[in-house]
């Protein structure tokens, strides 16, 4: 494994008004990478949903804490969001793309933009204990990111 | 965000970044309006939206369903390739449209050809 160059920890409440605040401050603390403008996109809207999920489903809406972490190596980070909620029975049931248990306004894709948009996603849960995701996403050596950013 | 209503379209245009906490808010805008005029066409506006997770796919699906009750259709516009990222998650764009049109005329024609679409499909 590559050496860590930083790294970073934020713990916020359960608020939906806190999912911009989580997704932007990744995405600041990841731009020390020099990402390109998709990377950093894909990195917001990964970390979005996996908050949104710790609010939703983990706390059902109710105060909790969500503990985020990321690190930085040379051409990858890391991200981790964990919470301390429900926890995910079966996770694999979890992931499956459209599947959802909040309702007619959720897309059921939380999991598959993750899946999608970042290049590894692990996801570890105790009914009852809490979950905790991971992520990785690989940014494209920097020599091609410009030329990328555009698509 | 503006929402208009001429010759039975009403028009949503989203502004901003769409995430869980601010789709609500926004589909507490629409519905009402789409209650109100029961339009034959809804649009859906993406042109001034800055971020959206899949909370704006819940968002789109949602208001889809909603005007199907009415027997309308829906469109959305102007998506910018990160938004049209997570829409294709979802397959939104079989419902919809994906055309970003900026003059009247040339969007009438796509609603036209969009209905034919709908009728053949």
């Amino acid at each position: 494994m590559a050496t860590c160059i930083n790294e970073m920890k934020l713990t916020i409440p359960s608020k939906s008004s806190n999912e911009s605040y989580a997704r932007v401050a990744v995405s600041a603390f990841a731009a020390q990478l020099d990402p390109g403008i998709d990377e950093l996109a894909d990195i917001r809207t990964a970390v979005s949903e996996a908050v949104t999920n710790c609010i939703i489903h983990a706390y059902k809406e109710k105060p909790g804490n969500i503990i985020i972490s990321t690190k930085l190596y040379d051409n990858m980070l890391i991200i981790k969001i964990r919470d301390s909620g429900c926890g995910i029975e079966d996770v694999n049931k979890a992931m499956e793309p459209l599947y959802t248990t909040g309702g007619d306004e959720r897309a059921g894709l939380g999991f598959a933009v993750m899946q999608s948009f970042m290049d590894n996603v692990i996801v570890k849960s105790t009914p009852g204990k809490g979950t905790i995701v991971t992520m990785e996403k690989k940014l494209r050596p920097k020599i091609n990111r410009e030329k990328h950013s555009d698509e | 965000m503006i929402i208009t209503y001429k010759d039975n379209i009403l028009t949503a245009y989203l502004k901003g970044e769409i995430d869980h906490h601010t789709a609500k808010i926004m589909r507490e805008e629409i519905d009402p309006k789409i209650e109100r005029y029961k339009p034959k066409l809804l649009v859906l506006d993406f042109g001034k939206v800055t971020f959206m997770d899949s909370s704006g796919v819940g968002l789109a699906l949602g208001r889809y369903r909603l005007i199907s009750q009415y027997n309308g259709q829906m469109r959305v516009d102007n998506t910018q390739p990160y938004i049209k990222k997570v829409m294709k998650l979802a397959g939104v764009d079989r419902i919809s449209s994906f055309e970003g049109q900026h003059d009247n005329e040339k969007q009438t024609d796509n609603i036209e050809n969009k209905e034919k679409v709908e009728k053949e499909g």
